[in-house]
């Protein structure tokens, strides 16, 4: 090769650096998450991110109702203002399904997307294409306060029915010094109250359609379903659980006002803190009740990174989803905060690693998202898939009316069978106009 | 002939009128408390409510995560330039009503007034269709413009009830003097309705400034105004109320700031001709 040839070849080799180099660091994603600990912890590592690849990001932080309405609004108008969104497992489906999102389909082979764990790259795809990368995965599970029950003189089963949870639920209520022996949500919201009674509702062999897409909400299981909720938190729960969701059960369970408190899986992190939890030493952990008919009453969630079609830094955005949901950021966040507060759920690799096991929610956590099955949710066939929600456009208007009802009837405004034929009747009216039935 | 208020009397009427002024500043009262307070000790029961560790941690973590002047910034052009546009527009509109009314002047501001009635969600996509096409999405001039067409049927109204109170005669004396439209308005009406308008930009400030529909949806990075800053500390899943309260403080402390100093004046304005 002669002297001259090789002056241009690193010529416009330099030449190729420095505009690849300079257009990287011209480049901004702009992401839209919400306000959750892992999420807002992410936040404090992007320079890392932007450090490494010269991409910079900047970041538009809602409350998640805000959110939903917001990223939704853009997707659907081909907005572009976000690069990256973060979403849940009820949109991803459907999302990726319109042709809203872009496929993740080319990940990189370090990446190793086989490592994310099989329900939650189930629930986050559709037809067998992953539209969303999981940054953490939730499912639910029993927290308890281990003095409380020993005090009751009960021993809390790895797998307990919902029998014994109101029985230990009553024996752990101490009215006097405002102990309830159990906190669960019954605010209304699809998300809220609603996710955890349709979750519950599976446990007890009732479901919200049958394979036609016929309300089945004056069946009898979803009667034994709300009198059994109702019932137990008229004896064993707090006075205002008609209004209690995550944030308000999270709050007493912290100041030791709780006996059991069945809630995502998240929450064990907050539970066992120390600086926030009271009570943080005495917790134990155990499977979402069942009621021996198969399917548990834990839910599956996972709050998952995508990429909405219209946006025009796809590479950009592409290397941001493997970076932050990739085994080496679980370990950044390892190495400088503790196993305890990594982002949880979302890959094998975590659960095992040997000092992830020493955590002590970790196997309870593995457990409860492993025994969620989103395809077949409940005793009798659906013809849906998703566990607290159906994965269709229109269940967040109708179940979050359907809460409602459900919170009324809690509340003492009306009764537990008024509250289902209503239920039914706004089902049904929802699916007829949605061209369902 | 005014009747004697006896001291008792008017003991009783200074503490009622602080009780209730107290009842209704105490939620203010509580965010600015819990600002300063641990996460633990915010959601702590019984309520604490003096006698805690006093903390600025959680301002530091607000000031650290976010840039709060860029979010003050937006919501003082926004605020500003909308209650400023919708003025302008808004006197000479309000002058015609009121001083040269036609028969339909009644119907209009009826009309003008019912458009506050129409969910603002109802128009939402609309709208953000025609900023995209406009590519305004997330632009600062499109909110001025939006909150002002929000907020002008009150300015009008508002303009128009103090207008009806300056006797007409005094502008056609000042156009028997030669004054034409313009040094009507200039010189004679807008002098005159000065504590009307003052309380009417007041308030509309006030207005533009909470606004929490139109400068959520509309924006994400550039001109997102304080009421984005604050949606941005309110979390589902996690107890940040301390962070949220910090926040809170921070985003209405400009506004307590102007109302506490222009408070005479707004009075002034919201009791204008309501005793003759």
């Amino acid at each position: 090769m002669s002297p001259k040839t090789v002056l241009r070849a690193s010529t416009a080799l330099a030449l190729c650096i420095s505009t690849s180099a300079a257009m990287a660091q011209d480049t901004t994603i702009t992401i839209a998450t919400v306000n959750n600990g892992d999420m807002i912890r992410m936040q404090g590592y992007t320079d890392r991110f932007t450090e490494e690849t010269g991409i910079n990001v900047e970041w538009v932080t809602l409350e998640e109702n805000v959110l939903r309405q917001r990223v939704t609004t853009d997707i659907t108008t081909n907005g572009g203002q976000f690069d990256i969104m973060t979403i849940g497992m009820y949109e991803a489906p459907i999302w990726g399904a319109n042709g809203w999102l872009v496929p993740l389909d080319n990940l990189s082979e370090d990446y190793n997307v086989d490592d994310i764990l099989p329900a939650m790259r189930g629930g986050l795809s559709h037809d067998g294409t992953l539209y969303a990368a999981p940054f953490y995965g939730e499912s639910s599970m029993v927290m308890y306060r281990t003095d409380l029950m020993e005090a009751a003189g009960l021993e809390m089963p790895a797998a307990p029915t919902w029998d014994f949870i109101r029985e230990a639920a009553a024996a752990m209520t101490d009215r006097e010094n405002d102990i309830n022996g159990i906190c669960l949500r019954g605010k209304p919201g699809w998300g809220e109250g609603g996710a955890f009674i349709n979750a519950m509702a599976n446990s007890f062999g009732a479901r919200v359609v049958d394979e036609n897409w016929q309300a089945q909400l004056d069946s009898e299981a979803w009667a034994n379903t709300l009198n059994f909720f109702n019932g137990m938190m008229q004896e064993s729960g707090p006075a205002a659980f008609a209004t209690n969701g995550f944030n308000e059960n999270l709050s007493l369970f912290n100041q030791g006002l709780c006996g059991m408190w069945i809630d995502a899986t998240v929450a064990a992190s907050f539970v066992t803190n120390p600086n926030d939890s009271e009570v943080a030493d005495s917790v134990g952990f155990a499977l979402a009740p069942d009621n021996g008919l198969g399917p548990r009453s834990n839910w599956l969630w996972a709050w998952a990174l995508a990429i909405p079609a219209g946006t025009q830094q796809s590479d950009a955005a592409l290397q941001f989803i493997e970076w932050a949901t990739s085994a080496d950021y679980i370990e950044l966040v390892a190495e400088n905060e503790g196993w305890a507060n990594v982002p949880p759920g979302a890959r094998q690799s975590l659960y095992d690693n040997p000092n992830y096991a020493a955590v002590p929610f970790a196997q309870m956590t593995l457990d409860s998202i492993l025994s969620a099955n989103p395809s077949e949710p409940t005793v009798d066939p659906v013809p849906y898939t998703g566990i607290q929600f159906m994965a269709i456009p229109e269940f967040a208007g109708f179940w979050t009316e359907v809460s409602q009802e459900f919170s009324n009837a809690y509340a003492g405004q009306q009764t537990v069978e008024e509250a289902l034929a209503r239920a039914q009747d706004i089902v049904n009216e929802a699916l007829e106009a949605a061209g369902y039935q | 002939m005014a009747r004697a208020v006896t001291t008792q009397r008017k003991a009783l009427n200074t503490a009622l009128a602080w009780l209730v002024g107290l009842v209704i500043f105490f939620p203010i009262l509580w965010t600015i408390l819990t600002s300063f307070k641990t996460e633990a000790e915010a959601i702590a029961n019984p309520p604490i409510i003096l006698f805690f560790d006093w903390t600025l941690e959680n301002y530091g973590v607000v000031q650290e995560r976010s840039n709060y002047v860029r979010f003050l910034w937006n919501s003082v052009i926004i605020a500003g330039g909308s209650t400023l546009l919708g003025i302008l527009i808004a006197i000479p509109a309000a002058w015609s009503m009121a001083f040269v009314p036609s028969r339909r002047t009644k119907d209009i501001l009826l009309w003008m007034l019912s458009t506050k009635m129409l969910p603002a969600v109802g128009v939402l996509y609309p709208i953000y269709l025609l900023c995209i096409q406009l590519g305004v999405l997330d632009n600062r001039i499109a909110l001025v413009v939006i909150l002002m067409l929000i907020n002008l049927p009150i300015i009008v109204w508002m303009l128009y009830t103090y207008f009806k109170e300056i006797p007409g005669e005094i502008l056609e004396a000042a156009r028997m003097d030669g004054a034409g439209l313009k040094e009507e308005l200039l010189y004679v009406l807008t002098p005159m309705a000065v504590p009307g308008i003052a309380s009417t930009i007041l308030l509309n400030f006030i207005l533009a400034w909470n606004e929490a529909f139109w400068t959520l949806n509309l924006t994400s990075v550039d001109a997102a105004p304080l009421t984005a800053f604050i949606a941005s500390y309110s979390s589902p899943e996690g107890l940040f109320f301390a962070k949220l309260s910090a926040a809170s403080t921070m985003a209405i402390a400009p506004i307590l700031i102007l109302g506490w100093f222009s408070q005479k004046q707004l009075v002034r304005g919201l009791t204008f001709g309501a005793v003759k």
